[in-house]
């Protein structure tokens, strides 16, 4: 969806997800037997099982863990587990999991906003350069962040930034993937009419972007705000980098603990449970939306 | 919109001032007003991403070229110019190689298997089926996991003695492997991981082009008598290239930048080497040795260059690959 995605892909979004629906009803091939129902079943069951499984240890006691064959119920530790855990001295881990929660709710605000701000620009309002700069944008999309990783590391001991949240935060506020995936958006769901009809009617451009834009853009703005959080909350490379351990992520936190010389990994497990678990909140509330979002983007490529 | 009413409406203002002098001027004023927020409110928009984007994306990204060429030390004040010394070193540098040979060998075997694999997925999510939601989401839900937690229960999976990996093995008369151990070992483990992490996301890719084949191209080659594997090479793959295409490249792109999962899959204070021997350290956790255990910026940032110029090579190399694929149809 980010390489191949025609700039000029401006159909009008409705009728396209009108025909898409009618196509997909259509494009099923064949009726699914119990011999799929089962290999589905069993592919299911691995992309569950080893989640199952940080659930069950981080409810364990080490010496259940120890043995063999392996535990694979749940347990009644849970809460010393988790009291070890945040007793943990070294892995800041409460702290790392509230600074996880700040750093990745502010970058997701912040590209979705700056997005869709910027994709409205492009998509709706004609201006001098524009084709140069959307250019500009989708070129930088092909461009990995890590490989600026030592200058970047460079700017920030001259900011004397390092091991500060501000590190982790400010680089990633915009995003050229979001920004050229909310232009696509845009560009055929706000209707130009009612642009006019509120021109007309003397609003101005931000007034129209508030009152117009955002309300027709929302479902592909939650759409990068969910996989914004997502990312954000994963990063390692360069919170690992930057940040010290004592002002951490949660991801941090986790590295922390699993590099001790010792392993109490019921420990561990209740910290890797801990911080999956805002991931699978969000999972479960969109679960939909995410799927949506992968399918429509895969269908733009 | 509602609240629009009650904007006054420039236009209808003049007819009811009686002064015959002022409503132009205030229509004037509120025609440059408006001209100006035209002119400008475009530029206002898309200026934070290239304020931001210049700072903090394309800087680096030049820089990195520009520190490559020094021998730039963190500690020292001075950062003599070196010319391609740090390239000419990196050519001779037998842990350069080797980083560059584990990340190939672990990105095979993370992106072959892996797109087979979620080619065959939604070919089954593509038939009919109940609780077709469920099981989406069920191929989905490793996306949603954290990259760090999923590394840590993996290698406590793959653990010599008490892992659930060994024991399985074990059932069936395999001696317990010591995973990190060697290259094939510890590289296949890892692939697993990433394998396990992205299999659903590519499967829904490819189930979203699976759908947007119209249908009558199957019943066209139902009637010419084609069965339902020459269906899937004859009509499926062929109009699904440019979606392989985009999967190939996206893997390609994050494969050669695998850091995350080799590093938490070892253990100690040096798991950024990839084990004693090293087999299982790939280029990013290179580049991540020199910048941050050896502070030396100059040759980090040749690694970093180098990497690059191979993720774009073997892109590149994927997209002329890909576009063979099917190709004479």
């Amino acid at each position: 969806m980010v390489l191949a995605a025609p700039v000029e892909g401006t159909e009008d979004l409705p009728t396209a997800r009108r025909r898409r629906r009618s196509r997909e009803s259509g494009a099923e091939v064949g009726k699914a037997g119990p011999l799929v129902y089962t290999v589905l079943a069993l592919g299911a069951a691995l992309s569950v099982f080893p989640l199952y499984f940080m659930f069950v240890v981080a409810t364990r006691s080490n010496d259940a863990i120890g043995g063999l064959p392996p535990v694979l119920t749940p347990g009644g530790q849970l809460a010393e587990n988790v009291q070890r855990l945040l007793g943990n001295a070294d892995a800041h881990f409460l702290r790392g999991l509230a600074n996880s929660v700040l750093v990745s709710g502010s970058v997701t605000v912040a590209v979705v906003l700056f997005s869709t701000l910027a994709g409205f620009a492009f998509a709706k309002l004609p201006f001098r350069g524009s084709n140069v700069l959307l250019l500009t944008i989708i070129a930088t999309m092909a461009i990995p962040l890590q490989l600026g990783l030592i200058p970047l590391y460079i700017l920030m001991v001259k900011l004397g930034w390092v091991g500060d949240l501000k590190a982790v935060i400010v680089p990633f506020l915009v995003s050229g993937f979001g920004v050229f995936m909310m232009r696509q958006y845009s560009a055929s769901a706000v209707s130009d009419e009612l642009i006019e009809a509120a021109r007309v009617d003397g609003c101005s451009t931000l007034r129209i972007y508030w009152n117009v834009v955002l309300p027709a853009v929302r479902p592909a703005a939650a759409v990068l705000g969910l996989f914004t959080f997502m990312q954000t909350w994963n990063d390692f490379l360069w919170p690992y980098s930057v940040l010290n351990q004592d002002q951490p992520t949660v991801q941090l936190s986790l590295a922390t603990l699993s590099s001790g010389y010792y392993s109490d990994f019921a420990q561990i497990f209740a910290g890797t449970a801990l911080a999956t678990l805002p991931l699978l909140l969000v999972f479960v509330l969109f679960g939909r939306q995410i799927i949506g979002g992968i399918m429509e983007g895969a269908l733009k490529a | 919109m509602s609240t629009d009413v009650t904007t006054p409406v420039p236009a209808a203002t003049p007819a009811r001032t009686p002064d015959p002098d002022r409503p132009g001027r205030r229509e004037r004023f509120a025609l440059l007003r408006s001209r100006a927020d035209n002119k400008a409110s475009p530029y206002v928009y898309i200026a934070p991403f290239f304020v931001l984007f210049g700072i903090f994306g394309l800087y680096p990204l030049v820089y990195t070229a520009w520190v490559s060429l020094h021998d730039w030390e963190l500690a020292s004040a001075e950062h003599p110019w070196s010319g391609l010394d740090n390239y000419r070193q990196l050519v001779t540098d037998p842990v350069f190689w080797n980083a560059l040979g584990n990340t190939a060998g672990m990105f095979v075997l993370a992106t072959v298997p892996q797109l087979a694999l979620a080619m065959f997925l939604a070919s089954l999510l593509n038939r009919r089926l109940r609780g077709r939601t469920f099981f989406r989401l069920s191929v989905i839900l490793p996306m949603a996991t954290s990259v760090a937690a999923v590394s840590i229960v993996f290698s406590q999976l793959f653990s010599r003695d008490f892992g659930i990996v060994n024991w399985v093995l074990g059932g069936v008369g395999v001696h317990p492997i010591e995973w990190q151990a060697t290259k094939w070992s510890s590289w296949s483990a890892i692939a697993l991981m990433v394998n396990w992490r992205w299999t659903g996301y590519n499967a829904l890719i490819y189930l979203a082009a699976m759908q947007a084949i119209p249908r009558d191209l199957y019943e066209a080659a139902a009637l010419d008598g084609a069965g339902a594997w020459k269906q899937f090479t004859r009509v499926t793959v062929p109009l699904l290239r440019p979606t392989i295409l985009f999967t190939v490249i996206i893997s390609t792109i994050g494969g050669f930048q695998l850091f995350t999962e080799p590093l938490l899959f070892n253990s100690g204070s040096s798991n950024y080497q990839g084990g004693s021997l090293r087999q299982s350290q790939t280029l990013a956790m290179y580049v991540w040795e020199n910048a941050f255990v050896k502070f030396d910026f100059g040759y980090a940032s040749a690694v970093a260059w180098v990497l690059f110029v191979i993720i774009l090579v073997a892109s590149a190399l994927n997209f002329l690959a890909v576009r063979r694929l099917g190709g004479k149809d």
